[in-house]
């Protein structure tokens, strides 16, 4: 992983994201999306609403595409795209995005401005390049110039994780020698009253693994990742494995044994050749929401045992859906970068009846390897290791 | 690459089940258009069944058509659900409760809106906890679904179910996402040959734009006027029998060089 780039509520670079980790400063805010009557925290990236999609990718415009934008702008991601380009040819490189749901603010707005009379919606509406699933795979590879095999995973909160196990397997495969992963999720009406509907939404600051804990807060980012095999590169961090795995149980609650979390942590640990001791910190999936801290506190115990150091992030930025895959892979090496577990933000206390060793001070400690876990609606389970390279 | 395609299913107008269907593609003047009704899948039972949509059902009713041909161990199956679309049935519901005062979205609408919904619900179905992938690849979607299927099959041994599948949008979203039939098909994938074999399929990423086209000109609408149809060249050499290749459209610029042996 050469170069990689992250754009959530903690700012626009990815030392924006370290420093809010290592002060305990978070990026949630009281709710002030759009019109949005609801009585909850949000973590939303600020100015996007200044920031408009080039103009020669002009068709495409829409809050999910603009926050992509954002971050192929930032860390140099698309200098280093650029010079892998000139490496291996445009066309033996790889995109996979993730997102759930894609540009569809774009439709909510056009829905209002439907003409009274027909119901028709307003021509404005470019309905392939901004709602379509695939516009953010396709926006990202035109904006980089890329002409490799592409496509966009959307499995809901675990699809900017499957990513990486997609790109690894297309380079494996010899369909492309390199990849542009990355998952990209802005925010909506359609998650922030969806999620209420559910009742699983929080009115202040989440709290995962708290006793007190009531839901989840929205955020919206987007990060990107190269992906080369490790001998052609030189980086800092890699991916050691991934796993996946369906629960099979419900569409919108997680199996309560955490059944299909065991499996994916379970075939992570064997595709990285690791055993659970190797790993030093697990970066939780941690919603926040009762019943998915409850199924994925049984999985993590089941595998690595309760003193696994164990955090969530989500306090920092809010679950970013189609975009937590990215946001928690990126944080996972940060942990590895700079040897250091983040505190599991806004819990002061432990609710007795999970066993995890949830942190709830940060520590500074050597981070080798982490495990990094992202779960989803429709049992759509992945988690990824992230290693250091000596 | 390489792979074994050991069964098909497929849901379309005129085209509803593979075995009783096969005559239609290999002979298209025997082929006629019939309005395809919605298809009930016995994969579900009632009360879930009622809480799902045309598109999931549609889905699910191409997978059931081609796992029901042959000792297939649902369980055992990796899956891959390709879609252009997604559930515009719950987009176009929930966009529309978004425009009401408080915003009413319904859970069950908000919970089926997740383009990997039919592939939840399949697991739910059969019990599988193999890995699942869905997708989207706008037109390309077919294609990139086989791909994605290939891939998985060349990294771990386990057979693959791929679905593609497009329900058409209600008014008002037809007008900006036009689509003239709902169309859905499964392939079952295999690393081996086995005794359910049908045909060996060679896939390769190849420049160009010359994709491969059908005579009958009935056909050759439902291809363009679905995604997953787009499938439409594959399935009849299937049908056919024959060993040859086809094109079909990838991303812009480039094809899948399909080429067919039969087992």
């Amino acid at each position: 992983m050469p170069a990689f780039t992250i754009v959530n509520a903690l700012g626009r670079v990815v030392s924006a994201s370290t420093e809010g980790l290592r002060t305990n400063q978070g990026g949630l805010r009281a709710c002030d999306f759009e019109d949005a009557e609801l009585n909850t925290y949000i973590g939303r990236v600020t100015g996007i609403e200044d920031e408009p999609v080039v103009e020669k990718l002009g068709q495409f415009e829409c809050r999910n595409n603009r926050l992509a934008q954002l971050a192929l702008n930032t860390e140099h991601f698309s200098d280093s795209v650029e010079e892998a380009r000139s490496r291996y040819g445009c066309d033996r490189i790889g995109v996979f995005i993730g997102t759930s749901t894609s540009g569809i603010l774009q439709t909510e707005h056009a829905y209002q401005q439907r003409d009274p009379d027909t119901g028709r919606l307003p021509d404005s509406l470019l309905y392939r390049y901004t709602h379509n699933t695939f516009s953010v795979g396709d926006f990202t590879r035109q904006y980089l110039g890329l002409t490799g095999p592409a496509m966009v995973i959307s499995t809901a909160c675990s699809s900017s994780a499957k990513v990486f196990a997609t790109a690894s397997r297309y380079i494996k495969a010899g369909l492309c020698d390199a990849a542009v992963v990355g998952g990209v999720d802005s925010l909506c009406m359609t998650t922030l009253y969806g999620f209420s509907s559910l009742d699983l939404i929080a009115s202040q600051p989440c709290q995962p693994w708290s006793e007190k804990r009531s839901g989840i807060n929205i955020g919206e980012a987007a990060g990107f990742a190269l992906l080369e095999p490790l001998e052609m590169t030189q980086s800092k961090v890699a991916l050691l494995g991934w796993g996946e795995s369906s629960d099979a149980y419900h569409m919108s609650a997680p199996h309560p044994e955490g059944a299909g979390a065991i499996g994916a942590m379970q075939s992570a640990l064997v595709a990285a050749d690791l055993k659970p001791g190797d790993i030093n910190y697990i970066h939780l999936h941690g919603t926040a929401t009762h019943t998915n801290d409850a199924a994925e506190d049984k999985a993590v115990v089941n595998v690595f045992g309760a003193q696994m150091p164990c955090s969530s992030t989500k306090g920092w930025t809010g679950h970013t859906l189609g975009a937590a895959g990215i946001n928690n892979a990126i944080f996972s090496c940060i942990s590895i970068l700079e040897n250091f577990i983040p505190v599991t933000l806004n819990t002061t206390q432990q609710d007795p009846s999970l066993s995890a060793n949830i942190m709830l001070a940060s520590q500074e400690q050597s981070v080798n390897r982490v495990i990094s876990n992202a779960f989803g609606f429709g049992g759509s389970n992945c988690s990824l290791i992230f290693g250091s390279v000596d | 690459m390489q792979v074994y395609i050991d069964a098909v299913g497929i849901m379309g107008p005129g085209l509803t089940g593979w075995k009783d269907n096969v005559d239609k593609l290999r002979n298209s003047t025997h082929y006629e258009f019939i309005e395809m009704q919605d298809q009930n899948t016995s994969l579900l039972p009632a009360n879930e069944r009622r809480r799902t949509t045309h598109n999931i059902k549609l889905a699910l009713a191409a997978a059931e058509d081609a796992v029901s041909q042959n000792k297939t161990d649902r369980k055992q199956l990796a899956t891959v659900f390709a879609s252009s679309e997604g559930d515009t049935e719950i987009v176009d519901k929930i966009c529309t409760s978004l425009t009401y005062p408080g915003r009413p979205v319904s859970p069950t609408h908000f919970h089926n809106s997740v383009h990997n919904a039919p592939a939840g619900y399949w697991a739910i179905a059969t019990g599988s906890r193999m890995t699942s992938t869905s997708l989207s690849a706008h037109h390309a979607s077919f294609s990139a679904g086989l791909v994605e299927a290939m891939v998985m099959i060349a990294n771990d041994p386990a057979p693959v179910l791929l679905v593609a599948y497009d329900y058409p949008p209600p008014d008002p979203l037809l007008a900006v996402c036009p689509m003239n039939t709902p169309f859905s098909v499964a392939l079952l994938l295999n690393r081996e040959a086995s005794d359910h074999c049908i045909a060996k399929c060679k896939v390769e990423i190849t420049p160009g734009d010359n994709y491969s086209r059908i005579d009958n000109d009935q056909l050759e609408s439902i291809r363009l006027g679905n995604p997953a149809a787009r499938s439409l060249p594959l399935l009849i050499m299937l049908a056919e029998k024959n060993n040859g290749s086809v094109f079909l459209p990838y991303l812009p610029g480039s094809l899948l060089n399909i080429e067919i042996e039969q087992c």
